[in-house]
């Protein structure tokens, strides 16, 4: 087993990893930018070293600062937890080059999924089903235009490198194919540095759910249930389940098998997932390998009842699997809320600041994976991403009832939080009755919100003067723009006012 | 004490005394026996009849919000015995408006330059955080007297970034 891990990664993944590191007995190591000295992950590691500037380039993504604290510290693996530089083949490829153990898959197998058109032609050749389209990129209009009219419209126009919806769009008729190639083109060359583009069949309101793979490095793969991650906003997911409301035992065997045959070809080891496309009628289409832990992956946890980071730290120490396909079980229902710093009322545009109050929620079947806390500042500087909470129950209706439960005990004060999005997904018909596709939540948003305001609009008034009058520390008088409220000169002020009320008794 | 508070838009006058346990409490006229505990900063028990309320206060850079259970009330309250309750209360139609920082981040583009017009709800610049970018709106119709934070400069939630008059 490593004597000692370094996590590559901040907020609740790099805690989560943390966590996992605690339970094993392995030593841990932080490591984190300018803006992060207060972050969660530094209190909780066995060691922290300071990597840099905010700025990811110069600290989280800098492998020259992470590589220099994994010798100075004597970590003996690396843990590179989502985003940043998990899927990066040149850092892992580093690490064996610095006799670091990268806790993932090898540099080769993420080289051959990070593009997706050489990993469309690997997977062809390994009998995987396709949505229909180009497996090479398009070299002029005048090929886009011979592929669409044989695949027919409508059609999605993809960058090879890409990912997050960048690069990506809908054709609906010839007319329009012109222009979208051009626009793709351009937009994947800004993104990704690569104008390369394929052409694909467009699947009308399809799903979007993804297989769990596990590999170890002896040729043992195993599938962990499929996870249904339909619910997304700018193709970046919001809510994800296990099991899929839409797939049936057959189906997941068919799938698992599609999964772990796509692992096998590609010499892939550690956890991944297999993401398919599902159009109406079950049939599904494979998407993209993801080389990496992902954010959904606890209600894989508690649905199979494994833990996939010791899993993973086990596997990248060389031990085998400890069960084979056969011993995998499938019990009850788990559903993921991505809580993120974003305003609901403003577009979710991102909302970063002080956490002023933090009332957490716990009780049976609620998983909390957080890395805030309350008093720390949310820095500008990175993704939104605060904290998942999962719910897990008997069955989906007990899952989804613990959850709305818990979405009413958790509050964040100072920032804004999605939370309310969850609580209005959770009582939508259409979610409760699983019927799902990729353009949900969009459908969702465009519709009127329930009105929720109004009933005890008085208890808020009563609530205001007691307030004032027990707790007057905070100001009681709110800015409407003319005051001048100033997040550095609040605690100033609230002193000023409390040492004012006392003065008239 | 005597209190004017503004929930949602919707004014309550609120006379509040400390009685034999708890609070005597008269809400436009209504009387109220409450009882009510700071169970800790920013988070208040109340219980009306037998009825439970958790409360939490939240204060953003430009409001205050009240949650009673898991639903929000902006909320305005003013001390009447206050100097600065009485001249700050409903001043701000007229005079000038000072457009807040909503959150921490760069301003990346001034859309309406000083001494132009500006009409209510139109975009007078844009703030960028965690890479998305904000349009930052004029509360009121008027002029744009000044911009105090020009292009390129980093913003703290609540900091002033432009004066429309």
């Amino acid at each position: 087993m490593f004597k000692k891990i370094l996590i590559a990664n901040r907020g609740e993944i790099a805690v989560r990893v943390i966590r996992a590191c605690r339970e094993l007995g392995i030593p841990s190591v932080a490591v984190y930018s300018d803006v992060d000295r207060a972050s969660l992950h530094v209190r909780k590691a066995d060691e922290a070293y300071h990597i840099g500037f905010p700025a990811a380039a110069e600290s989280y993504l800098n492998f020259a600062k992470i590589l220099g604290v994994a010798k100075r510290s004597g970590a003996d693996a690396i843990h590179p937890g989502y985003g940043f530089l998990s899927e990066n083949a040149k850092f892992a490829q580093a690490c064996v080059d610095a006799g670091v153990k990268f806790i993932g898959p090898t540099a080769a197998s993420m080289e051959m999924m990070g593009s997706k058109t050489r990993a469309r032609q690997e997977m062809e050749k390994a009998g995987v089903p396709f949505v229909p389209g180009t497996s090479r990129g398009l070299e002029s209009l005048q090929q886009a235009e011979q592929v669409a009219a044989k695949i027919g419209y409508p059609l999605m126009l993809k960058a090879a490198a890409g990912g997050g919806g960048k690069g990506m769009r809908l054709v609906h008729t010839p007319g329009e194919l012109e222009a979208a190639l051009e626009a793709a083109q351009s937009e994947a060359e800004r993104a990704f540095g690569d104008r390369e583009v394929y052409i694909e069949k467009a699947i009308v309101n399809p799903r979007h759910i993804e297989m769990q793979v596990l590999a170890d490095e002896h040729g043992n793969t195993v599938y962990l249930g499929e996870r249904e991650c339909s619910i997304q906003r700018r193709h970046q997911k919001v809510l994800e389940e296990s099991p899929s409301p839409f797939v049936d035992a057959d189906m997941r065997r068919r799938m698992g098998e599609v999964a772990v045959r796509v692992a096998r070809a590609a010499g892939y080891t550690n956890a991944g997932t297999v993401e398919f496309l599902v159009d109406q009628d079950k049939n599904f289409f494979f998407l993209e390998m993801n080389t990496r832990l992902q954010v959904e992956h606890p209600v894989t946890e508690l649905i199979t009842g494994l833990d996939l980071v010791h899993l993973q730290i086990r596997i990248a120490a060389g031990e085998k699997l400890p069960f084979g396909q056969e011993d995998v079980h499938i019990r009850g229902h788990a559903i993921e809320c991505r809580i993120y710093a974003e305003d609901p009322d403003n577009n979710y545009f991102p909302s970063p600041g002080k956490i002023t109050l933090l009332l957490l929620p716990s009780g049976p079947g609620i998983r909390l994976d957080s890395g805030m806390y309350e008093g720390w500042t949310v820095p500008i500087d990175y993704d939104p991403l605060l904290a998942k909470l999962i719910g897990y129950g008997t069955d989906r209706t007990q899952a989804l009832s613990r959850l709305t439960r818990a979405l009413h005990e958790y509050f964040v004060g100072g920032i804004k939080t999605n939370i309310s999005l969850f609580r209005r997904i959770l009582t939508d018909s259409d979610f409760q009755a699983g019927k799902l596709d990729t353009g949900y939540l969009d459908r969702l948003l465009k519709a009127k919100p329930p009105e929720v305001r109004g009933v005890d609009a008085h208890i808020a008034a009563i609530a205001a003067g007691i307030f004032a009058t027990l707790d007057p520390a905070s100001p009681p008088t709110t800015g409407n723009g003319n005051l001048s409220v100033n997040s550095g000169n609040k605690t100033a002020s609230g002193w000023k006012r409390a040492a004012r009320m006392e003065g008239l008794g | 004490m005597v209190y004017d508070v503004t929930i949602d838009g919707k004014d309550y006058r609120l006379e509040l005394a400390r009685a034999e346990t708890g609070w005597q409490c008269r809400l436009d006229g209504r009387e109220l026996q409450v009882d009510a505990v700071l169970t800790q900063r920013d988070v208040l028990s109340v219980l009306i009849g037998g009825k439970a309320y958790e409360i939490k206060r939240e204060h953003t850079a430009t409001d205050m919000h009240l949650w009673v259970g898991s639903v929000r009330y902006l909320t305005e309250l003013r001390d009447l015995r206050s100097l600065r309750g009485r001249k700050g209360a409903r001043a701000d139609e007229k005079g000038p408006k000072k457009l807040l920082a909503p959150m921490p981040g760069k301003v990346v583009r001034i859309l309406i330059g000083e001494q132009h017009a500006v009409e209510a709800g139109q975009s007078v610049l844009v703030v960028e955080a965690m890479k998305m970018q904000n349009e930052i709106k004029s509360p009121k119709k008027g002029t744009v007297k000044k911009i105090v934070a020009g292009e390129g400069a980093n913003v703290n939630a609540g900091d002033v970034l432009a004066i429309v008059e």
